[in-house]
């Protein structure tokens, strides 16, 4: 595979450059109210997104396809929108004035029913060959009905390596119409074969407070609710979104946010981490629980499990490696969930180091800030400092795989020597 | 085992569970007790999917020449339902000189034909596996006692921790020693030359050792553990528990009832006890460096470290090291 990678000759980090200097005209997006960009929150690279949807407009006529290109990578961090971004590009693409965020192909495009963009999303631990196999013979495709073909990869940090392998070929040299769009944090996340044929949007973690603005135009959140949210997500819009909008998420983070408060002896350490373990799994199962059995219910009827009234044969083995997927799921739902947590409490130590040192900057926990100045004032900078060494190993350890509630218990032990 | 007590030669002999070589050795005790009585019986022996009605009243209509005849019909949860309705009148009314040995190896399948072979009144034989250490010690005994052999408990038991629980490992051991035992006694020397090590140590021992202070012990139980393929993930786990039991113990308030404890511990009420035991020599900063040692090597373990029992010894010393201060 590696020996045809310079075949197209491509890779782009020059065009990155060439999109992230054009950053001056940041809020020309927020025009007329409607347009798919709204979605795309404190991104000053829209407008370049928007000149190459208007030369691949013109490139249908026949023009020189300027800043177009049939691969494109979105990165940036968690939350900041890299997806939608991705979508919002591909109904732009579609759309004939650019992303009107009206006409059918706009709406048809957002509801994920448009029949010339597919999605891989994966709810697993990572894509699997089989999934990308699917998807590269739509690419082959011309487009139905729009102007382009466009596949949108999801988590593509997900594919493994035979992934994206069986992606190369057709990422390397789709047909004329097909556009390929990928996304993930970092472009290090991806393979490095396929990272040369992409154009790499990066997007940035969007300030608090196009987030709150974003939150109280679009969905209609009252001012103080969403500076809130916008603040204590800290530049994740989804995460901020679901602040401002669940009670329990809220909660949640409150709950998460005692935790520093109450490590005062072994047992209290082991019942902190406990209890993050705890919720975590009770979100899984929140998040879970009814969808699995959903799954698996619709698999049985896919298999003709009801209408034959026999069992179908390999039902069971069917059902089973559905099971298998779910468990996988599971354990990452619960790993997102106690990562959540665990930069909760980072930012609260944050705040802290913050007041530690002085810096007259916005805290990010805010609302207790009595709570905060307390801390501050029983520690020094330097075990401040440590702890959030501490935590930041947990999360690394976590994302190896290691036991959950064994780690938090030596996370927890650590913040309390601090 | 109980086949031997009993003379075996009846019309219907049901032979269930899933250890094979009880049920091996109970089918081999038909047959050689129907050799016995007539040297030229006829044996077949038929899996159950095989079977069917036509071949079943082929092989059990009178013979022409009246010899005996011994059929076993291995897997008979798998035979077709006539000659499941027909395995049951043959045992309801047996045909002379006609010697049925079916073989089921457990579970649920066919149930109900067992049940109502039962109800003819069969003779049954179990062949559950051995899966208590002191089963298995007393299996050794009466192998090495029917080998001509004999062997005192300790020796047995040192057998069984060194060959673990095969019944068919242990058996062949069992009759090599006898038969090498210069007078027929097998004491733990004679083991000891024979079989040297440990099978199927698990994780707890190591962790029990371990948090007891036996460090020396439990490095060597862990040894033993890697070495028969316990996963080494396991030992993290056992290690992890028992440290966050007794961290969890040593701060229990007071005054609090031992079932109480026991609930809020989640393990059984004797179990406290032993637990206070370990506890002694534990401080509480001791236990919070020792589960912290644990999660590293927890983390060594599943980041790939090349040797795992480097990792997991290092996990050891270090909890000796928390202990003692």
């Amino acid at each position: 595979m590696n020996g045809a990678s310079d075949a197209a000759g491509m890779a782009d980090m020059v065009g990155t450059a060439g999109m992230t200097s054009t950053t001056s005209a940041s809020n020309a997006n927020r025009g007329n109210g409607t347009s798919v960009w709204d979605a795309v929150v404190g991104q000053p690279i829209v407008p370049a997104l928007q000149q190459t949807v208007a030369d691949a407009s013109a490139s249908l006529d026949g023009a020189p396809s300027g800043s177009m290109t049939h691969a494109w990578l979105f990165t940036g961090p968690p939350g900041s929108g890299r997806s939608v971004a991705a979508k919002a590009f591909a109904a732009a693409l579609q759309c004939d004035s650019g992303g009107c965020g009206t006409c059918a192909e706009c709406t048809d495009v957002r509801n994920g029913t448009h029949p010339d963009v597919a999605a891989l999303v994966t709810e697993g631990l990572s894509i699997k060959i089989s999934q990308v196999r699917e998807l590269v013979p739509k690419a082959a495709l011309r487009p139905a009905r729009g102007r382009w073909q466009i596949v949108i990869v999801e988590d593509a940090d997900r594919l493994g390596e035979d992934a994206a392998d069986a992606l190369l070929l057709s990422v390397e040299e789709p047909p004329d119409r097909t556009v390929w769009m990928l996304c993930a944090p970092t472009a290090e996340d991806i393979a490095p074969t396929i990272r040369s044929r992409c154009r790499v949007v990066q997007l940035r973690t969007p300030p608090s407070d196009a987030v709150a603005t974003y939150l109280s135009t679009t969905e209609g959140i009252d001012k103080r609710t969403a500076t809130f949210a916008a603040r204590a997500a800290q530049g994740h819009i989804g995460r901020a979104r679901a602040l401002a909008t669940d009670e329990n998420a809220r909660s949640r983070r409150e709950e998460v946010l005692k935790l520093p408060f109450a490590l005062d002896d072994l047992r209290q350490c082991l019942d902190a981490a406990a209890s993050l373990v705890d919720a975590a799994k009770a979100d899984a199962e929140r998040h879970c629980d009814a969808l699995d059995a959903r799954e698996v219910d619709e698999l049985k009827r896919a298999l003709g499990a009801e209408s034959t009234g026999r069992k179908p044969r390999n039902m069971d083995a069917a059902v089973k490696e559905l099971e298998r997927e779910q468990k996988l799921r599971r354990t990452r739902v619960q790993r997102d969930s106690i990562d959540r947590a665990l930069i909760d409490v980072l930012a609260l130590y944050r705040d802290v180091l913050m007041l530690q040192l002085g810096v007259r900057t916005e805290l990010i926990n805010d609302e207790m800030r009595a709570s905060l100045d307390r801390l501050a004032r029983n520690s020094r900078a330097e075990s401040t400092l440590r702890r959030m060494e501490a935590i930041g190993q947990a999360r690394e350890a976590l994302m190896a795989n290691a036991a959950p509630l064994l780690t938090l218990e030596s996370m927890a032990l650590t913040l309390r020597e601090g | 085992m109980a086949a031997r007590t009993v003379d075996p030669l009846v019309p219907v002999t049901l032979v269930v569970g899933p250890e094979t070589l009880l049920a091996e050795r109970a089918v081999a005790a038909v047959v050689r007790a129907a050799r016995r009585a007539q040297p030229d019986a006829d044996v077949s022996e038929v899996t159950g999917s095989e079977m069917t009605a036509g071949g079943l009243a082929e092989h059990t209509s009178p013979s022409l020449f009246a010899t005996a005849r011994v059929l076993v019909i291995h897997d008979v949860q798998n035979v077709p339902d006539a000659v499941g309705d027909a395995l049951v009148a043959f045992a309801h009314e047996p045909v002379d000189d006609m010697y049925l040995v079916l073989v089921h190896p457990g579970g649920v399948k066919a149930k109900k034909l067992l049940e109502r072979l039962r109800k003819a009144g069969v003779h049954e034989v179990k062949a559950e596996r051995l899966t208590k250490a002191d089963d298995q010690v007393s299996f050794v005994r009466s192998e090495v006692h029917h080998a001509g052999g004999r062997i005192d408990e300790a020796a047995a038991r040192q057998l069984v921790e060194a060959v673990g629980g095969d019944l068919r490992t242990l058996a062949s051991a069992a009759s090599q020693l006898a038969s090498d035992a210069p007078s027929g006694v097998v004491d733990q020397q004679l083991v000891g030359t024979y079989f040297e090590g440990r099978a199927d140590v698990k994780g707890w021992v190591v962790a029990d050792r371990a948090v007891e202070g036996k460090t020396g012990a439990a490095i060597e139980e862990l040894r033993w553990a890697l070495q028969t393929g316990t996963d080494p993930v396991l030992v993290i786990g056992a290690l992890a528990t028992a440290l966050r039991t007794l961290a969890r113990l040593s701060g229990a308030p007071r005054g609090v009832r031992d079932a109480d404890l026991a609930r809020d511990l989640g393990v059984p009420p004797w179990k406290i006890r032993i637990l206070r035991g370990q506890l002694r020599g534990w401080t509480p900063a001791g236990l919070a460096r020792a589960i912290r040692a644990v999660a590293s090597a927890d983390l060594a373990v599943k980041g790939g470290v090349n040797d795992s029992t480097h990792a997991l010894t290092t996990a050891l010393v270090r909890i000796d090291e928390a202990r003692s201060g």
